[in-house]
């Protein structure tokens, strides 16, 4: 017998909200399925189980909000029996194979839908959705049972369900709009926010007038989801007190240092460029991810930036995840972890940063992915900024930013001339390193740099 | 190509990538990704998005061709 409980997904949580069970008392679930999807403050998290067994009891409803560590099931471990499993569709890091071994590797899954559960796959032919038309938000953009419903959800004609996006309905749902009442302005007449906000702003409902749930409830009839009653406002308030006191606490107990350094990104640039030209659309690779990989292997020359500061005491950890900054929108930033970054290969990289920055922003992460990263990477360069003074995630110990990659002036050989160069920064804890460590740290990520084809 | 079906792509595609994001709201030669607060990766899964529906192989180097509304449906229009 196992307890179930609410995890920390991140220093900064203190409770959080079940919407949404993926499982049902008498299933069997696997080490690493995803069984809750629980609401923080920042976000939407599929969490995952660390033990295997059969869900005995759900002690937390739907819609409760309780403190980390609360029991939120009771499993019997080890008695897999004969009873059906009904697990959820999105095989874990560990687990389960895929089930159709055929289907292509995640770098394609962009252009060919990648479904590996044969219940998504009926649920699909079922509702007449095709799954060409969906975006897969499952690892490797593998097309969740989630996926299929929101195309459902989206599908439906007047007078069923109305067309809106997610997006739109969450906002619906937290200004208490009615979906019904609106006459779409969106592609084939989807409802946008725009219409949401339109009503919102002529007509005043009050908080708890009916709402269109912002996931159908399917056939299976096992998925219960609750409609959101805090509104916007309220939710950027708190959010920018969990992102402020989270800060607040890294800066009171965090003796940081900082350094920086003007990388040289000519060769870096020059051999993305060659590789990008030979390359389909859907298999080109970004400049953050030669950035995150060159950062993730200088950890093997300075090892004291990577791990956790517990009880006052660093713990180095072998394993690189690391955590990246992605913006969220609407306000606030999550940084969750890729796993083993120095392992991947750029191109697998590439597919996980992309699948990554698409789950944050559709609010389906992962738990592991919350709590794993060891180091976090910030790339401001989007905005134009030259360079980033990052304050440190507790309980990690170093953040690495990267400015925008630009040409501009440099001096080599008595000569000056224009190049492309990006501002690397750390940010480290002076508990654990000094600069002279920090320094060879940003040296290291330069010199990978320098070499982009064994990155 | 007509430019309301390339209007029609665009809207599409970027719905599926930022679903807050609606093409209505800004001007035809405004630059989209500014405008809708779109970082490098909701850009490049929009040409994703644009070549998975259309077919054409966008250049990187073809990619400011495409920066704002009005140069964006021209550019599907003579390539498709």
């Amino acid at each position: 017998m196992g307890d179930f409980r609410m995890p920390s997904l991140g220093a900064d949580m203190e409770a959080g909200r079940v919407t949404e069970w993926l499982v049902k008392v008498g299933d069997e679930v696997k080490r690493g399925d995803i069984v809750a999807v629980v609401e923080t403050e920042k976000s939407t998290i599929e969490v995952e189980i660390f033990e295997s067994g059969v869900i005995e009891t759900i002690v937390v409803p739907v819609g409760e909000e309780v403190p980390v560590g609360t029991v939120l099931a009771r499993v019997q471990s080890g008695a897999l029996g004969s009873r059906k499993r009904r697990g959820p569709e999105t095989p874990s890091r560990e687990s389960a194979p895929p089930i159709e071994p055929t289907h292509p590797t995640s770098r394609e899954g962009a252009r060919t839908p990648v479904v590996r559960s044969p219940v998504v796959r009926h649920l699909a032919e079922e509702s007449g959705i095709d799954l060409a038309g969906v975006i897969g938000t499952g690892e490797g953009s593998v097309i969740t049972r989630h996926d299929v419903e929101q195309a459902i959800a989206m599908q439906r004609p007047p007078g069923g369900r109305v067309r809106a996006s997610p997006w739109a309905r969450r906002v619906a749902a937290e200004l208490g709009v009615d979906l019904t009442s609106l006459r779409g302005s969106g592609p084939r007449g989807a409802v946008t926010e725009a219409d949401v906000r339109r009503v919102a702003g002529t007509e005043s409902r009050p908080a708890a007038a009916p709402c269109e749930p912002a996931v159908t409830t399917v056939a299976t009839g096992t998925r219960e989801k609750v409609v959101p009653t805090s509104d916007v406002a309220a939710k950027q308030v708190a959010l920018r007190r969990a992102i402020g006191a989270l800060m607040a606490r890294s800066k009171r107990e965090i003796p940081h240092y900082y350094l920086s350094t003007t990388i040289d990104m000519r060769r870096a640039s020059e051999w993305l460029e060659r590789v990008n030209a030979d390359r389909s659309i859907t298999d080109r690779v970004v400049m953050p991810v030669l950035l995150l990989k060159a950062t993730a292997r200088a950890v093997a020359t300075v090892p004291e930036m990577n791990g956790l500061m517990v009880e006052e005491k660093f713990e180095a950890n072998a394993a690189v995840h690391v955590g990246v900054a992605i913006s969220l929108r609407g306000g606030g930033v999550i940084a969750p972890a890729i796993h083993d970054t120095d392992a991947l290969e750029l191109d697998d990289l590439m597919a996980a940063l992309r699948d990554l920055v698409t789950r944050a922003r559709a609010g389906r992460l992962r738990s592991s992915e919350m709590s794993d990263p060891t180091i976090t990477v910030t790339n401001l360069g989007d905005l134009g900024v030259d360079e980033v003074f990052g304050v440190i995630y507790p309980p990690q110990v170093a953040l690495i930013g990267f400015g925008r990659v630009a040409e501009r002036p440099w001096a080599e050989h008595g000569l000056i001339g224009a190049v492309p160069t990006v501002t690397a920064t750390l940010a480290a804890d002076h508990r654990v390193s000094d600069g002279h460590r920090g320094g060879l740290f940003l040296s290291t990520i330069d010199r990978l740099l320098q070499a982009p084809e064994d990155l | 190509m007509t430019q309301e079906e390339a209007m029609n792509i665009m809207r599409d595609v970027l719905h599926q990538v930022a679903p807050e994001a609606d093409l209505g709201e800004i001007g035809p030669d405004e630059d989209m990704a500014v405008a809708l607060d779109l970082d490098s990766m909701d850009f490049l899964n929009f040409m994703i998005g644009l070549h998975q529906r259309t077919g054409i192989e966008i250049p990187e180097l073809d990619y400011p061709q495409l920066a704002t509304v009005e140069r964006c449906a021209a550019y599907l229009i003579a390539h498709v």
